[in-house]
């Protein structure tokens, strides 16, 4: 097994798996950056897919136009949306997951019958789902009328097509919102260290969190969040909140990924040890018991990964809600959406990339340190 | 779990209503999870005449099969194009997958401790990231539009996840029996084909249905990067649904129709589907 001419042959072996993603991932990603910095299709003068196409080098611009420029106000709702998405649907899957887990850890008769129907949602496309629920969500049928099978009055909700946005803020604020809750979220982390006696975490902590602040103090934020361009306009022409038209992809998605949850909780508390149990149950805890101190304290690493697993999802997410509220809805609009749309509908394909390039990159920030924790486990 | 009998506490009576309030539970939650395969169901064999807003729930008053006719000349050659992609991307994935998962378990190459990282990434971007980078390549080498280049995609994009289920699987087979056969002589192949490949049908099972429900499934790539006549099913899926003045008996039945191979798999072979699936959160 370790000949040298084996170890050869074994490396040659996977050498052209690694050159194709080399290819697609890595050169790839690096065109779009490239591209992301030129003005390729938003020249009027210069159509995009035109032989021999002049593309001229702009910097930042597509990403300052992003981030302040009226024409692509729909950017800055497509992040507020997915922000609100991400934050719903994870938790909505982290609840129901668990909830069917408990259930079915409670050595129920047909055990294997109510875990088939839990998780079979997770075997359809994204597009099958979205198609049935937006017949299920229609605003003056479906899920609207069933009450009145039983005699109360229909539900008065536009589910997939309410103009109601709740919630609302101004954009101009979110860089404080943030500072404020990443500081919050270090100094709980650092409080709880600390009251575990582990100074060395507390105080790495508490420092990340006056790093962020010393960051916002020195105004770092205005390089990313640039001034808008109409701040009197934008709330009108693009409010920023909770679209209540996301409601109903939020319950598509929960309904289609929380099996996907239940099954993780399930392998977790299958992993735990009956004696650990049964001891409990020995020093006198009650069955709720059980679970407050023993089971949930061990699913805490599932519940993280699962967290990252479906926010990357949600950060991602294109097939559901073109299925569900099409490509062109200004108020379910995603950056996933956009990216359709900008590249392949009006091939304007230097915002687009620019918009694909935010998304890899707050997909990255949690999937980076998720593989990095993983695999150092792992071995 | 025979020490389970002894698990709750408290008078029969409590037990009782405990054990009546789970399965009460549990009835609640599978009909509500049901409740869109109704609809579905019952939408996609009811005439569109008598489809209304109002009537939704009911059920249909002449079973109309006339909606799959249909959907299926609709759907046309979108299935074929879909069985043609899903069969050979799988295939090629899987078997290079396996290759590359014997490699990263039981051999040591330059450089793995970065290399295995830097490809599971690749599982994991949005791949509207490399959309555009894509589509201009493979204009360039003349493979856009087809079901061969979608095939092209599929594969390359499948490595990271087969690779992934390969390793976890192989690692489990003990490192002395590929030992006590290299020393009778075997080398990296016949290590392969005689000690590795037929311990691996079950990683086979688990990587050729998820490939096969993921490709099936996927969206993003079918819809740019196809022309009009190489369209897998899920695009014309969402153009039976899209628009306005939609006929709800055909996007419902539609609808089934596309649900219909990933669905049978999983209700068949559904243990080795969830192993895929929990295998996505890398550790096996």
């Amino acid at each position: 097994m370790n000949s040298s001419k084996d170890r050869m042959i074994a490396f040659l072996m996977v050498l052209p798996s690694l050159i194709v993603i080399a290819i697609f991932v890595y050169y790839f990603i690096g065109r779009a950056v490239q591209t992301s910095t030129t003005d390729w299709g938003e020249n009027p003068a210069r159509p995009a897919l035109q032989e021999d196409v002049i593309k001229d080098y702009v910097g930042l611009a597509n990403y300052d136009t992003l981030m302040s420029e009226m024409i692509q106000s729909n950017f800055r709702v497509s992040l507020v949306n997915t922000f609100f998405l991400t934050v719903f649907f994870v938790a909505g899957c982290i609840v129901v997951g668990l909830f069917l887990a408990i259930l079915l850890d409670q050595n129920v008769a047909g055990e294997g019958f109510f875990r088939t129907v839990f998780l079979f949602p997770m075997s359809l496309s994204f597009v099958v789902t979205g198609t049935i629920w937006r017949w299920m969500l229609q605003p003056n049928g479906g899920i609207n009328v069933l009450p009145t099978y039983i005699g109360l009055p229909r539900i008065e909700f536009s589910w997939i097509n309410s103009s109601e946005v709740w919630w609302q803020f101004s954009w101009t604020d979110v860089p404080q919102y943030l500072t404020t809750a990443g500081i919050a979220i270090l100094a709980f982390i650092a409080v709880r260290y600390a009251l575990r006696q582990n100074w060395r975490s507390a105080s790495f902590m508490g420092a990340a969190a006056v790093i962020i602040l010393l960051i916002f103090m020195a105004g770092l934020w205005d390089y990313i969040w640039r001034p808008l361009e109409f701040p009197d306009v934008e709330p009108t022409i693009a409010p920023k909140g909770f679209n209540a038209a996301l409601l109903g992809i939020i319950i598509a998605a929960v309904w289609q990924m929380s099996g996907y949850t239940m099954a993780m909780f399930i392998a977790g508390i299958r992993g735990i040890p009956e004696e650990l149990r049964e001891a409990a149950r020995v020093d006198g805890c009650s069955e709720f018991g059980v679970y407050r101190h023993i089971i949930l304290p061990q699913l805490n690493p599932i519940v993280l990964s699962a967290m990252i697993i479906l926010g990357h999802i949600s950060l991602k997410i294109f097939d559901l809600v073109f299925a569900m509220s099409g490509p062109d809805n200004s108020r379910t609009v995603v950056p996933g959406i956009l990216v359709y749309t900008k590249g392949f509908r009006q091939n304007s394909f230097a915002s687009a990339s620019a918009i694909a390039i935010i998304m890899l990159f707050l997909v990255a920030i949690i999937i980076v340190p998720y593989l990095w924790t993983q695999l150092r486990d792992d071995s | 779990m025979a020490a389970n009998t002894q698990q709750y506490r408290g008078t029969d009576f409590q037990r009782y209503t405990m054990r009546v309030a789970i399965y009460v539970a549990l009835i609640v939650m599978t009909l509500i999870f049901l409740t869109p395969v109704y609809l579905v169901v019952v939408t996609s064999l009811k005439d569109p005449a008598s489809i209304n807003l109002q009537n939704t729930w009911n059920l249909p008053e002449t079973i109309y099969w006339q909606s799959y006719v249909e959907v299926v000349e609709e759907f046309g050659p979108r299935i074929f194009n879909s069985v043609a992609l899903v069969v050979n991307a799988t295939i090629i994935s899987s078997i290079l997958g396996s290759l590359n998962g014997y490699v990263f378990s039981k051999w040591r190459i330059p450089g793995e401790k970065i290399l295995f990282p830097l490809m599971l990434f690749g599982m994991f971007i949005p791949y509207q990231a490399i959309l555009i980078p894509l589509f201009e390549f493979m204009r360039d080498i003349n493979l856009y539009g087809g079901i061969p280049g979608l095939i092209v995609i599929h594969t390359v994009y499948g490595l990271p996840i087969t690779t992934l289920i390969f390793r976890n699987f192989y690692v489990d087979i003990p490192d002395e029996m590929l030992e006590a056969a290299a020393i009778d002589g075997a080398d990296f192949f016949r290590l392969y084909t005689h000690v590795v490949f037929p311990l691996s049908i079950p990683g086979f099972v688990v990587v050729i249905i998820w490939q096969f429900t993921q490709i099936w499934n996927e969206f993003l790539f079918a819809v740019t990067m196809t022309t009009n006549e190489a369209q897998p099913i899920t695009v014309g899926l969402a153009q039976l649904a899209g628009g306005e003045a939609v006929r709800w008996n055909l996007p419902m039945a539609g609808a089934l129709v596309a649900a219909l191979p990933p669905l049978l798999v999983y209700l068949i072979l559904g243990r080795y589907f969830i192993r895929g699936l929990l295998a996505g959160s890398i550790k096996g």
